[in-house]
């Protein structure tokens, strides 16, 4: 196993303790650590393994399985395009190239530089301003192709 | 707030809080009471602000004894957002900003005038209307589901005790589990969340169960792209769930209720959390409910980002830590479901419908509706339409007016096409089922379904394959994997899809495109899978036409798949001013005048009209996007 | 058992209540193609979609292995709706499937092939695009490869509830989903003790021992001394490669076919596996009588050695240092064999032929050597003997059944050793040699009896000398989990412990031929049940045929010991016999 540091075994061990009364709770687990530290790699999938018993092919395959779960790190801002129908019936797959064009980056790809990652989101309930994106949770309403330049320009001048 | 020991002390709360909020509503209090909508299409808008901004002015004026302020949840109308309500005008204004908030308390709550340019205007006779009954958007709707939603705080259950919670809840109490079964059985509620299945029958199964662990789960995994309400629901009134899951253990004898919700959907999250807390501290969740022997707890486990889960037992499966792949049935949740026991697995939508029932009385709901779908449906309108929002119409309303009268038409004087109905697993509609009348079996006889909602619709500038397309790109991605039909099938039926799209099609691609869509639909083991060709099918049924354009002329008649379309800038049109050159990220737009005529004949003087090398240009439309003469630049 | 009518096809039949419709089929004569359910026609995932037949009034297509019968259930196998919705599935399986039939390790025992074969799969249907394919060949054991996988899950099934370890798991979703260990790593970079119950269950090639042949190849054209040995459940079970039905007993035809294969000596493994109960039941007596630890545990099969390392460090010191029986006749040829022989140590190469596929990274343990020179150089599973035979044209039916085994020093072996290829056979051999020892009388037949409560372990009590030996066994590491928790508890009732790695023991080994029903026309329908009996019956038999049925009486034995080992567990012993264990044995090596 590849050596976790000593405080993050530490709080590790403390989330699966935080959900030891409920039932099957690797999910919860799971989503803990996925919001406490942005990604969850496969070390951290050993050591939740041999703290709640379950192997870790059965815990990988389910990080797998979950767009919500990431194994790598991911960049500092998350830029979802949402293309759920209503969005993508608004041309919001031309944000999305725009982005991915701009950035140089595929969805699901984060910048060399680790600022940006572009995510491809499903519908995200904003369809009454489609299209839609969300910038780490924020969403901007009623997107265009020639707005995306300037949002990016902005996070970077922000840093 | 004190527990609730008992019956007499709810009904006694009940009455306070009830009286609490009318005084609200009718101004009997002597104040003005604004509400501010916070659900997420408004808060992302900002509402959060301006709902801060109003009760900092409020203190700052020391209006405290002329106003209250309150946070409800969503309104609907998401694209006329953020909303202000006053009451008890029943004033709506839209599209309200920050700046807007001082005007609002100036010249409406101070001075008592209504502030004209924040009304809705009616996009067709483009007058302003006042109030939110009359604006037509809301004309046809019932709020069963949604009831409470944009009324009360979803953060405070007086006000959803004042609003009628737990009413259902005692009446049930009262009642023996059998009645209450029969009571959803009379009522006709089928489920919200996709196939229709009588909500009484799935009951009553789980009550002939005999088991002491049973459970209740609140599927709230809303997944089809377009479809919001149950959402909105969780934001606006959790309480009205909670109690509908509530009334469901009480029937079928389950202790322990699950909500499943998306990790998507924090608001509505946070709400329901906040609002099981404070139930728990007034004694109503947990043990000896209002002194009875009904115990009952909440539980909430959060959806991590799979479509599929949104399938019953591929939900049960994510609960229970695994990968969310659907079991194969039998046996059905209702015998073996979380942890093997008996379970009942009911939307959001179908939830709050049940309280409402068991409030109001089967015979109610019942007279709503058409012969075998009552009530009333959340449709989650969206796409190429004016109004778009969620709205709440009786079963058996018409597309027609679900589109035109309530969605206000197609924007831009563009012509209609289609709706899709019923997300990945629906079907097109179109012209011709305008006039149907809408309900589950409708639906499905048309080729579509009712799904959760969905409700997207298309214009002359949609391209039928592209769609299709778009929906086998979703469920190619959200496929489980598990079996066989849907993980290649799907992937074959896109591999297909993208080759016609990509001007590469052939004839005989479309048999075996109709031959896969079979396959999946006969073969495949859960209902995505089953279902995840309809959108194929139904756009291969109303629209031959475009697929053959597609494989036999290589054309895309509504110029969106990029391989068969060119940009093209207009010279009769082109007022040179170069914004489009500019925005170019290819370098392909040129000044020039190469060929150009002018209408007349004449060669076209200008010298700075501008030309797209249809060799350089991806086809971005940033171009097209920028361009200052409108409709200068065209697809072709 | 309460009896249900059904009419299937049109006929009525009697049926038990609790079966699938897939069991109820087959039963009554109808062979329904199927390729994720596999062990009773009864199934957890019903994702191949193999075995769709129609039923009257049901919604659609059922899943047969997966929908149970009920009275008055009408199933129709034969309708063109449902033949043709079985082809389909067959052909959507085969569009994503490497197709290198003919040189397919596989060829020969791939399910998928005799499935497209039965349901009609027509040519070049719905060709698209394959998933990338990971072949991980680097585990000394099995081998995978993801192009050949049909994501039936068997293997999931056989590593997480067989063998209670859970290895491999589905991994991503829809077309990109892929069976594998965690991150799609090696199985040498994983926990996986190389059991090969995965291999036995695997439709296709996706799954298999990597094959030593091409080894043994070299090392007879660089005119090497090649041995070969043969361990006891192999002849239990080789029979079944050539058609014969299970339960044929193959040693006599086996032995014919090593010596024509080119083998300097065919050496039988039994004869180690007497000298094992020698060493391993000296040792148990040592413990006890010096107070050392217990219970002591068997330490013969190299997976559950694996499993130990990796699981239960802990018990390292209840282990038996023994070697496991092939590793010592290894380490006895290329010694006291090659020095009576005159040969060089060096010259000789050992080729063992065993059930298991665990075996073959066993022999690459470091501790496996004696002063530089490999106990043994090339493992051969039952299968790879197979393949060898058939390649060399060797007709099975007409080998001679008057060869015998070469009887020079290694020759002669007893009952004890044939049973050490079943569950509790090393036990009961030890037992018999220990209780000599102790008494100077012989044991009568052992009598084990079920655990209660605890599902698949048996034990049972000896009576030496007035003082009560609890032992216990069990087989599959799901099992024996159970006796090493109490051990790590501190709460073992016993003395003496077997454990086998794989669910039955040696002759249901991970390297033994595949029990496939679809392939044997001629076996019951029940053959899932009944086949580790029967190779089990097989074992006994031999046992009882044996004139000589304890270790200790064994004349070749007590020769070893006279003329160049010294007594059991003496210095020499320790140096050639025993071994030692890993305690820090990763279970993730960091690349």
């Amino acid at each position: 196993m590849a050596k976790l540091q000593a405080h993050a075994v530490k709080q590790i061990t403390e989330i699966v303790n935080r959900y030891k009364d409920e039932e099957t709770p690797l999910m919860m687990v799971l989503e803990a650590i996925q919001s406490e530290y942005g990604y969850i790699p496969l070390e951290v999938q050993e050591l939740v393994s041999s703290l709640m018993n379950i192997p870790v092919a059965e815990i990988y395959g389910v990080v797998t399985f979950y767009s919500f779960f990431s194994l790598t790190p991911k960049g500092k801002y998350v830029i979802g395009v949402c293309l759920g129908t209503a969005c993508y019936v608004k041309g919001s797959q031309l944000v999305m190239d725009k982005f991915s064009e701009l950035l140089g980056i595929k969805p699901g790809e984060t910048t060399a530089d680790g600022l940006f990652t572009l995510d491809a989101l499903r519908c995200i309930g904003a369809c009454g301003i489609a299209p839609a994106i969300s910038i780490n949770g924020k969403v901007y309403p009623k997107m265009s192709v020639d707005k995306v330049a300037g949002i990016i320009d902005e996070y970077r001048a922000a840093k | 707030m004190a527990k609730i020991k008992s019956e007499k002390e709810l009904a006694e709360k009940i009455e306070h809080c009830g009286s609490c909020l009318e005084a609200k509503f009718n101004g009997k209090d002597g104040k003005k009471h604004l509400v501010v909508c916070g659900g997420t299409g408004c808060i992302s808008s900002h509402s959060d602000e301006i709902l801060s901004r109003l009760e900092e002015l409020i203190k700052e004026k020391g209006l405290e004894d002329k106003a209250t302020v309150n946070r409800v949840g969503c309104f609907g109308f998401c694209s006329q957002g953020p909303f202000v309500k006053i009451f008890p005008e029943d004033r709506l204004y839209r599209a309200v900003k920050v700046e807007d908030v001082d005007r609002i308390i100036e010249e409406d709550i101070i001075g008592g005038k209504c502030i004209e340019d924040l009304l809705y205007v009616d996009p067709k006779t483009h007058e302003k209307v006042e109030k939110q009954e009359d604006i037509n958007f809301y004309k046809k709707q019932i709020r069963i589901s949604l009831n409470g939603c944009s009324m009360i705080n979803p953060e405070e259950i007086e006000e959803a005790l004042g609003f009628g919670a737990f009413k259902g809840l005692v009446r049930a109490l009262h009642m023996s589990q059998q009645e209450v079964v029969d009571e959803i059985l009379k009522s006709g509620l089928r489920g919200r969340g996709g196939a229709g299945f009588p909500t009484g029958r799935k009951w009553q199964f789980a009550l002939n169960q005999v088991n002491d662990d049973k459970y209740v789960i609140c599927n709230g995994d809303e997944g089809d792209p377009g479809a919001f309400m149950d959402r909105s629901i969780l934001e606006g009134n959790p309480v009205g769930v909670i109690e509908g899951m509530m009334i469901a253990g009480y029937a079928i004898g389950a202790k322990n209720g699950y909500f499943y919700v998306r990790a998507e959907y924090p608001i509505a999250v946070a709400r329901l959390r906040i609002a099981i807390a404070k139930l728990e501290e007034v004694g109503l969740l947990g043990d000896n409910i209002l002194g009875t022997n009904f115990s009952f707890r909440c539980h909430i486990r959060l959806g991590a980002g799979a479509f599929v889960c949104g399938e019953e037992t591929a939900l049960l499966n994510s609960i229970e830590g695994k990968r969310g792949m659907p079991r194969p049935r039998p046996p059905f949740p209702a015998i073996k479901g979380l942890w093997q026991k008996p379970s009942i697995i009911n939307n959001v939508e179908t939830l709050a419908s049940v309280s409402w029932i068991m409030r109001e009385g089967a015979d109610k709901f019942a007279a709503i509706g058409t012969e075998k779908s009552k009530g009333t449906k959340v449709f989650a309108l969206g796409g190429k339409v004016n109004n778009v929002g969620l709205v709440e119409v009786p079963m058996g309303t018409t597309l027609r007016e679900l589109i035109f009268d309530i969605g206000g038409g197609i924007p831009g004087g563009k012509k209609f096409k289609a709706i899709q109905t019923g997300g990945p697993s629906g079907g097109c509609l179109t012209e011709k089922d305008l006039d149907v009348e809408i309900d589950f079996d409708s639906l499905v006889a048309r080729g579509s379904m009712m799904g959760s909602g969905g409700a997207i619709v298309m214009d002359e500038d949609n391209c039928m394959v592209d769609v299709a397309k778009f929906y086998m790109e979703f469920i190619c991605d959200e496929s489980c994997g598990k079996c066989t039909p849907c993980r290649v099938g799907t992937r074959r039926m896109l591999e297909i899809l993208t080759k016609i799209t990509e001007g590469k099609g052939e004839p005989k691609d479309i048999d075996e495109l109709r031959e896969l869509a079979n396959i999946t639909k006969t073969n495949s083991l859960c209902a995505l899978g089953q279902t995840a060709a309809n959108p194929i099918i139904s756009t291969m049924t109303n629209f031959p036409e475009e697929y053959a354009a597609h494989v036999n002329e290589h054309k895309c008649p509504a110029h969106v798949c990029k391989s068969m379309m060119e940009y093209y800038i207009q010279p009769e049109l082109c007022i040179g001013c170069g914004l489009c050159m500019r925005n170019c990220p290819v370098n392909a737009i040129a000044p020039g005048t190469i060929g150009a005529k002018m209408p007349n004949g004449n060669p076209f003087p200008g010298k700075f009209v501008h030309v797209i090398d249809p060799k350089k240009c991806i086809k971005c439309g940033s171009c097209m996007a920028g361009c200052k003469a409108r409709h200068a630049i065209i697809k072709k | 058992m309460a009896l249900v009518n059904i009419k299937i096809e049109g006929k009525s039949y009697q049926v038990e209540d609790n079966l699938t419709v897939l069991e109820a089929c087959r039963k009554c004569g109808y062979n329904i193609p199927s390729l994720c359910s596999w062990n009773h026609g009864k199934c957890s995932l019903a994702s191949c979609r193999v075995c769709l037949v129609e039923v009257v009034g049901a919604r659609g297509l059922v899943a047969s292995c997966v929908y149970p019968v009920n009275e008055g259930m009408e199933i129709i196998i034969s309708s063109q709706k449902a033949m043709e919705a079985r082809r389909n599935s067959v052909e959507l399986l085969l569009s994503n499937h490497q197709k290198n039939c003919l040189q397919c390790e596989k060829n020969g025992h791939c399910e998928l092939l005799e499935v497209a074969k039965m349901v009609g799969a027509r040519d070049q249907k719905f060709l698209g695009e394959q998933s990338p394919a990971t072949i991980d060949e680097v585990a000394p054991g099995i081998i995978r490869n993801t192009g050949k996988c049909i994501l039936c899950g068997r293997c999931i099934e056989a590593c997480k509830d067989a063998q209670g370890i859970g290895i491999l798991g589905f991994e991503k979703r829809g077309f990109k989903t892929i069976v594998a260990p965690a991150q799609n790593r090696s199985f040498a970079e994983s926990p996986c003790m190389q059991c090969g119950q995965c291999v036995l269950v695997c439709p296709t090639g996706a799954l298999l021992e990597k094959s030593e042949i091409a080894n043994v190849d070299a090392a007879m054209k660089a005119g090497k001394f090649v041995v070969c040995q043969v361990a006891p459940a192999v002849r239990a079970a080789i029979a079944e490669e050539f058609g014969e039905k299970i339960g044929t007993n193959g040693t006599k035809k086996m032995i014919a076919a090593c010596k024509r294969l080119g083998f300097k000596r065919v050496f039988d493994v039994n004869f180690a596996a007497d000298l094992t109960i020698m060493e391993e039941g000296t040792e148990l007596l040592n413990r006890i009588k010096n107070g050392g630890v217990l219970p002591q545990i068997t330490s013969c099969s190299p997976g559950w050695v694996n499993y130990m390392e990796y699981f239960y460090p802990e018990v390292i010191p209840n282990m038996s240092t023994c070697k496991s029986p092939h590793q010592m006749q290894g380490a006895i040829t290329k010694s006291y064999f090659a020095k009576a022989n005159g040969i060089d140590p060096k010259d000789i190469y050992v080729v063992s032929v065993m059930p298991c596929t665990a075996k073959k990274y066993e022999k690459t343990r470091k501790e496996m050597e004696v002063d530089g020179i490999r106990d043994v150089d090339a493992v051969l599973t039952t299968r790879e003997l197979a393949k060898m035979i058939k390649r060399a044209g060797i007709n099975w039916k007409m080998l001679p059944e008057d060869e015998d085994w070469d009887q020079d020093l290694l020759g002669q072996y007893t009952g004890a050793g044939v049973i050490f290829g079943v569950t509790g056979g090393v036990m009961e051999a030890a037992l018999r040699t220990a209780y000599f020892i102790l008494t100077g009388k012989e044991h009568e037949k052992i009598n084990f009896e079920a655990v209660r409560g605890l599902e698949g372990v048996r034990e049972a009590s000896i009576d030496i000398n007035g003082t009560t030996l609890k032992v216990a066994m069990a087989s599959g590491m799901k099992n024996a989990k159970v006796l090493l928790d109490q051990i790590k508890e501190g709460k073992s009732p016993y003395a003496f412990i077997e454990i086998m790695g794989c669910p039955g023991g040696c002759i249901n080994g991970g390297g033994q031929p595949y029990v496939k029903p679809m392939f044997l026309p001629n076996e019951d329908a029940d053959i899932r049940e009944t086949y580790r009996a029967k190779r089990a019956a097989v074992l006994y038999a031999e046992d009882e045929r044996q004139p000589i049925r304890q270790s200790h009486n064994n004349p070749d034995i007590k020769k070893i010991y006279a003329d160049f080992l010294g007594e059991p567990c003496g210095e020499l012993s320790e140096k050639l016999l025993h071994t030692t264990y890993n305690k820090n044995r990763e279970k993730f090596p960091v690349k």
